[in-house]
């Protein structure tokens, strides 16, 4: 048995997406080398041509699931991973591509394309967890690297990721910033969106865009009201909810209720 | 090989790129008779799900075509906006908008120069495995990669997808002090890259020439990232707005994907060789005579040579953002105030890998109408097929897998970002 046999075996995967998540794994420059010491990247199709075949220890998945070939091709990973972490809004929600669930994809078709009879693409953009069991899923658009080098390294030692679910407001708080909301009157999604980024948006004084998606338990209705005092317009709350993460559940909800009214 | 015999060279996934796309390539009796570059990368419909969103919203949502570029997607929209509304940005503000640039030129080039590129010469499957016989060159390209992430998250608060872009400017400028926290890594950036265009101007270049006509943006005074007139190596010199009248689109039938083209039905080449053969005066003089140095100056028509004019832009990048570093004089204002009308607007900027041309249509209310986006990776996909027509008609006496090989380098030698093109990319199936 030569040493490479007994690493851990790491495939990264890329399904409908930008290929941010997986460059912030190779924009881990002072750990990458580190890392490819300790496991056997066995298929990172962005960073070599070599592919080992499955199982794999450890599968990243970057990317929703927008056609019928990937419907199938996700099983297939889940059936040679033994742990499957998602990684990124798409992964995660459908990413910006489920904007078409709340239109008519055909139509979107027509806009973009010439003979739109011949393209294959589903009418939903859908997270990964809506085809397969999967392990953990990590947010963001895109993933933090901090965050994401943390689930490597805990599925490596076969621990739980510590990954907050707590909304940006703590990570404001805990940077001592002010509040872009209450003491600016910026319309911010802050205290309904799940941390990660480490209050990115509010450190430039402008309101949180949402992200990493609804944080635990979002009082996404109460925000909204705020949103309308700061007069803020219907479609305006609709759009702010529908972004990266418009098809998570609680943002979609909130998203529906001011698209009705 | 002998006569008569069919021979296809197949590339089922396409490493080392940005995006899913295939090659095939078929040979019949010692002729290439076909050649797909296939896309398989779904569809997004970024210009579909741009309409019925306020201007301002663009800038966020088309950093999301690219991760690897997102910056020049910002800047082209909001170009593009401030053009609509009839605003120009202050010369502070262009500045530090042009600063970020060079951090993404610095990021994306390194990324491509040594993760993706540089591996194919030396023979690897991976810059990982190329570490095992050359680990202080693959530490270079990671510390170079890694200043370019630095000076985009230092002023943008990150480097894949940045949060500090807004039509009219920024949400926040830095302070003078702040600024200079960039000059050390950047002063290290440049002799790093200096380094890599000596190291890869080592690398076997095989003799091939390609013909087709090269198109970047062409700027009197500087080297192009932000602005400039969109030129060709022939002769063409037209404002951006001007760009539909001049370029277009075609289906082609056995490629299942858009080409562009000229109006005359010629296919061209966008990027580095493009920017390099172009404006090579705007280059600064030490930089000009590092090119005569290592033997790469205009007219450089061998794209497997554009791994030393990415390298060469990698040391104008550090050197260019160290100048804007150090003549940074905040403005008092972080943005100018835009207000829409009824209008269309156009933008072009040099992404990493040669022009981003958008165009929208928006209301007095501020809402978009229509979006029009064209990506580089569009643009070079017909010199790309071109390329690997010539280069198989001229190797056909490589063994197979060298051959293949060779097609694939034939492909990275445009660092294609197949994420980018596909939003508008016209996937076929065959449902014969």
């Amino acid at each position: 048995m030569n040493s490479s046999s007994r690493r851990v075996k790491l495939a990264v995967w890329k399904f409908t997406s930008c290929d941010g998540c997986q460059l912030t794994l190779l924009n881990c420059e002072d750990e990458l080398l580190t890392l490819a010491g300790r496991v056997q990247v066995a298929y990172f199709l962005e960073a070599s041509r070599a592919t080992v075949r499955g199982p794999y220890d450890l599968s990243l998945v970057e990317g929703s699931i927008t056609t019928p070939e990937e419907v199938q091709r996700i099983r297939e990973v889940r059936q040679a991973s033994r742990y499957l972490v998602t990684i990124g809004a798409c992964a995660t929600a459908g990413g910006i591509q489920a904007l078409r669930n709340f239109a008519d994809v055909g139509e979107f078709l027509s806009v973009v394309y010439a003979r739109p009879e011949h393209i294959r693409t589903l009418e939903r953009s859908t997270p990964i967890a809506d085809h397969v069991p999967v392990d953990f899923e990590l947010r963001g658009c895109p993933v933090d690297r901090r965050q994401l080098l943390e689930v490597i390294s805990a599925f490596l030692v076969g621990r739980k990721p510590q990954v907050a679910t707590h909304s940006v407001c703590m990570e404001c708080k805990r940077r001592g910033l002010v509040c872009v909301l209450v003491a600016g009157g910026t319309a911010c999604l802050g205290p309904v969106t799940q941390a990660g980024c480490g209050a990115l948006c509010p450190a430039i004084g402008r309101g949180c865009y949402g992200c990493f998606g609804p944080a635990e338990s979002p009082n996404t209705g109460s925000l909204a009201r705020r949103w309308r005092e700061l007069g803020k317009s219907p479609a305006e709350v609709v759009r702010a909810f529908r972004t990266f993460n418009a098809a998570a559940p609680a943002f979609q909800e909130e998203g529906e209720r001011h698209a009705s009214g | 090989m002998r006569p008569g015999r069919t021979r296809t060279i197949k590339v089922d996934a396409l490493a080392r790129v940005e995006g899913e796309g295939a090659l095939r390539v078929r040979v019949r009796a010692g002729r290439v008779e076909e050649i797909q570059l296939r896309i398989y990368e779904p569809p997004r419909f970024f210009e579909a799900l741009l309409r019925g969103r306020d201007f301002r919203e663009a800038v966020d949502i088309v950093a999301r075509i690219c991760g690897i570029c997102p910056w020049a997607y910002q800047m082209s929209a909001a170009q593009a906006m401030e053009d609509a509304c009839g605003v120009e940005v202050s010369a502070p503000l262009r500045a530090l908008r042009r600063l970020v640039y060079c951090g993404e030129w610095i990021e994306s080039h390194a990324l491509h120069v040594y993760l993706l590129h540089a591996p194919d010469f030396l023979g690897y499957d991976s810059a990982v495995d190329m570490a095992r016989d050359h680990p202080e060159a693959v530490q270079r390209g990671l510390e170079l990669k890694k200043v370019g992430n630095l000076v985009m998250s230092h002023v943008a608060g990150r480097s894949v997808h940045p949060v500090n872009a807004r039509v009219g400017g920024f949400y926040r400028v830095p302070g003078r002090e702040e600024l200079r926290d960039l000059v050390g890594p950047l002063r290290r950036a440049r002799d790093l890259a200096v380094e890599t265009v000596r190291w890869v101007s080592t690398f076997p270049f095989p003799d091939f020439e390609q013909q087709v006509p090269y198109v970047a943006l062409r700027h009197p005074t500087e080297y192009p990232i932000l602005e400039g007139k969109i030129a060709s190596t022939d002769g063409l010199e037209i404002e951006v707005q001007d760009y539909d009248r001049h370029f277009v689109e075609v289906q082609v039938p056995h490629s299942n994907a858009l080409h562009s083209l000229t109006r005359d039905g010629r296919p061209y080449g966008v990027g580095p060789l493009a920017r390099f053969n172009l404006n090579f005066p705007g280059l600064p003089e030490a930089l000009q005579s590092l090119a005569r140095e290592v033997g790469t100056i205009p007219p450089c028509r061998n794209p497997f040579r554009s791994i030393v004019v990415r390298s060469l832009e990698m040391v104008y990048a550090c050197e260019e953002a160290l100048r804007l570093v150090e003549a940074w004089e905040p403005p008092a204002e972080p943005a100018v105030p835009v207000v829409p009308r009824e209008a269309t607007g156009y933008g072009c900027t040099e992404a990493p890998r040669g022009i981003l041309y958008h165009r929208y249509r928006i209301g007095a209310d501020g809402i978009i109408q229509e979006a029009r986006i064209v990506p580089p990776t569009s643009q070079n996909q017909r010199p790309m097929e071109e390329d690997l027509r010539a280069f198989v008609q001229g190797h056909l006496d490589l063994p197979r897998d060298e051959l293949t090989w060779r097609c694939e380098q034939v492909v990275r030698n445009y660092d294609p970002c197949i994420s980018c093109a596909t939003h508008f990319l016209r996937l076929e199936v065959d449902e014969g």
